[in-house]
């Protein structure tokens, strides 16, 4: 098993209240995690302590064996245009509203150092269209496209320079219902061809099953219950799971 | 022959913790065993705990006590104990389910749902494909749906497509639950062949079948489920 | 003779000392913006107050000044500076390139090739190349750090998609050393080359935004561009109206009602050396 991501005794206090008590979690390749749990659960916390944005008070975080919270600054960024992607939730904080749709793809490219327009362009087009928006609109703004749309390129902008390890915060958190679907399924097959390991969180526990090998089920900032999917889904151990799992119309 | 999948003192107890923490006891004490190219029927009044037997079997529901070994990549592995990956693994090499209901994946063509196990398991996209084609053809499914995602089809139709896609990678272990509850006679019969053919080919089946016809068809033994005496 | 009452190029010797350590430090990290203490200067921001004070603070009574405004001596900014250390320093001044130890610009790089013996002191507005593309000066800091400048060649690729080439006509970003993604204040693209390589020390200075940095002689200087677009000098497709240099940066002059046009030097003492040059020779 070619673990990725391991953390270990993850504590953070916000003040009296404990966001992450003594949580441990491990990514391997391949594989698709879902951290699930209702708002102030700690998880969107934990995703952020994960990727190095945000410090625990004390445990430790290893991404292929290195130590992730001891990184630099330009380590973890370097990281984070290269091996790892960050999906947000809300598609403003994932891409330049002032700039093309071809150059929010694009940038992480140049960022690597890609010095061809003409190759830059050809491959937002084709990243355009995986992600199921016309090609056309490659010099079109996202501040003119759906939230749908925008959540799309922000997928495109991040998986351009195949990244091993995405992490997702709620990706379908803002958008309708229909819209959510459309976008689940196309991470979905994304996720399947390129053979990415994921970082989910998410409050939709038909989201979690769709696309997730694994759950987390957090409360209070612990990890009350986790396992296969559907068995902790469709046999739900812990009270709390099981009010969430009861809670949800026909998952 | 060799036994593929057996389990020894399978216990399970669901704890209803929404309802003051009820204790509804379904199976206990459950020793079956499987062998390659055999089929078992599992019986037993409604409510016995024949699905839930069938979802420990294949790690969708947890075992509360007792084990259940799968005779998986050259040895036993005890499902109520491996962990989400091993389950994962076995479920991708060594056991296959066919459940009542398909679940559908939204803008996935039929062909494609029926071909992903088989990929899953190694074989080339090609040959997946060719198969999977093969399977629908063989189930009557028209070829004109073949390329259509199955959520706006019929209940017999999506319940030949699950047929198809748990089937297609020829797995050791197959688990089905009322593979034919939905078909007509003359489909009924295609199924009983399918299952032929995988016992022929050494698979270890366990079924659920209320058809009685179908069952006596099929099924070398049957085994019953009893229901257990409600401990609240 | 200076003016009473002020020290020798107006500034105190504490604050010279200050801003000599910012220029060595910006010298020793090329490209790289080191902040000063910048003081209020007795003209308004955006009239040269940074280039001012790192001239003043490298002044020695010996120097010869030469102030350019978009390449001309005789306009208002350039007198202006010019008359100000002449009375604040007393030390000689010329229009000539060539005879000037210190040349402060705005907008231009002379068209005659500088020399060790001579320093090219900026004047620069907006010190941060990124300022347009990221809002928060500390992303900005850190951008630089780390040296992830995948943003500013965003910017360059928006201009080919938007208008097929890339449109920065002036204050073209460029790489100093190959390393700090440096503005070189809006000088013309025209003159971006001038600064690779070049002989002469370059400072440059922002007052409003407290900023000096510098490329020391002899530095490295590359303009952004990519593989299929690569950078080009622009210049008007015309010869000098006055001396009929085809090589240098041309201003357009319009010269009547009717819509007459005339594109003649923006150096003017490049464009006067060029007129008498005929001239010597033939004496």
């Amino acid at each position: 098993m070619n673990l990725l991501l391991e953390a270990r005794g993850l504590h953070l206090k916000f003040g009296a209240i404990a966001a992450l008590d003594d949580v441990a979690i491990d990514v391997s390749a391949g594989e698709v995690v879902a951290i699930v749990g209702e708002s102030g659960s700690g998880k969107t916390t934990l995703l952020r302590v994960l990727a190095g944005q945000m410090a625990p008070d004390s445990g430790t975080v290893r991404y292929l064996g290195g130590d992730v919270l001891g990184m630099t600054e330009a380590e973890r960024r370097r990281l984070m245009r290269t091996d790892w992607g960050f999906v947000h939730q809300n598609p403003r904080d994932g891409l330049r509203m002032g700039v093309s749709a071809g150059g929010n793809v694009g940038e992480r490219l140049m960022a690597l150092g890609a010095r061809h327009y003409g190759n830059i362009r050809d491959e937002a087009k084709a990243w355009l269209q995986r992600v199921e928006i016309d090609a056309a609109r490659i010099d079109d703004l996202p501040r003119h496209f759906s939230g749908g749309m925008q959540q799309r390129l922000q997928i495109a902008r991040t998986l351009v320079t195949r990244p091993k390890l995405v992490f997702m915060d709620e990706p379908t958190g803002g958008l309708d219902v229909s819209v959510q679907a459309r976008l689940l399924d196309l991470i979905r097959a994304l996720v399947h061809e390129l053979g990415l390991s994921v970082l989910i969180v998410t409050h939709d526990i038909a989201a979690a099953r769709l696309l997730a090998d694994r759950i987390l089920v957090m409360r209070r900032g612990q990890v009350v219950e986790q396992g296969l999917t559907d068995r902790v889904l469709d046999d739900p151990q812990h009270p709390y799971t099981q009010l969430l799992v009861s809670s949800v119309l026909a998952a | 022959m060799t036994i593929l999948l057996r389990t020894e003192g399978l216990g399970k107890t669901f704890t209803l913790h929404l309802q003051g923490g009820t204790r509804i006891p379904v199976l206990g004490g459950v020793d079956l065993a499987v062998r390659a190219g055999e089929c078992v029927a599992l019986s037993g009044p409604s409510g016995a705990g024949k699905s839930t037997l069938m979802r420990c079997l294949y790690g969708n529901y947890g075992a509360g006590a007792g084990r259940i070994l799968l005779a998986h990549q050259g040895r036993d592995l005890d499902l109520a104990r491996a962990d989400a990956r091993a389950v994962i693994e076995a479920r991708r090499q060594t056991i296959g389910y066919v459940s009542q209901f398909l679940r559908v994946i939204p803008r996935v063509s039929t062909r494609d749902i029926v071909a992903e196990p088989m990929m899953a398991r190694g074989v080339a996209r090609v040959d997946a494909l060719a198969r999977a084609s093969a399977l629908l053809d063989r189930l009557n499914l028209p070829e004109r749906l073949h390329g259509l995602p199955p959520a706006t089809f019929s209940g017999g139709e999506q319940q030949r497509v699950n047929l198809a896609r748990g089937f297609g990678p020829r797995h050791p272990v197959l688990l089905l639950d009322e593979p034919t509850a939905s078909l007509d006679a003359a489909n009924r019969a295609i199924v009983i062949g399918l299952i032929d053919e995988a016992k022929q080919a050494g698979t270890a089946i366990v079924g659920i079948f209320h058809d009685a016809e179908v069952r006596e068809a099929v099924a070398d033994r049957v085994f019953t489920v009893e229901p257990m005496q409600d401990a609240a | 003779m200076t003016e009473a009452g002020y020290n020798f190029a107006y500034l105190d010797e504490a604050t010279k000392r200050m801003i000599r350590r910012a220029i060595l430090k910006a010298v020793a990290i090329p490209g790289h913006q080191i902040p000063f203490g910048a003081r209020e200067m007795p003209l308004p921001y955006g009239w040269g107050t940074g280039g001012i004070q790192v001239t003043a603070s490298i002044l020695g009574p010996q120097d010869v000044l030469k102030v350019i405004d978009q390449g001309a001596d005789d306009t208002t900014n350039a007198v202006s500076i010019r008359r100000f250390f002449t009375r604040v320093a007393g030390i000689a001044t010329t229009d000539a390139t060539g005879e000037a130890s210190i040349i402060q610009t705005r907008h231009r790089i002379p068209e005659k090739p500088l020399t060790e013996n001579q320093i090219l002191v900026y004047q620069v507005p907006q010190p941060e190349p990124l300022f347009k593309l990221e809002p928060h000066r500390a992303e900005t800091r850190r951008i630089h750090a780390l040296a992830d400048y995948g943003l500013m060649h965003v910017r360059l690729y928006e201009d080919i998609a938007r208008l097929g080439h890339i449109a920065k006509a002036y204050d073209y970003p460029v790489m100093v050393n190959e390393r700090y993604l440096m503005s070189p204040s809006p000088i013309p693209a025209f003159d971006n080359p001038k600064m690779h390589q070049m002989a002469a020390l370059q400072l440059f200075g922002a007052g409003r935004e407290k900023r000096i940095y510098a490329v020391p002689p002899y530095t490295p200087v590359r303009s952004l561009d990519f593989e299929d677009h690569p950078f080009r000098p622009i210049r008007a497709p015309h010869a000098c109206a006055i001396c009929g240099s085809r090589t240098s940066y041309l201003d357009e002059l319009i010269t009547n009602d009717a819509g007459g046009r005339a594109f003649i030097c923006s150096d003017t003492d490049y464009c006067q050396e060029r007129q008498e040059a005929p001239k010597a020779a033939a004496e």
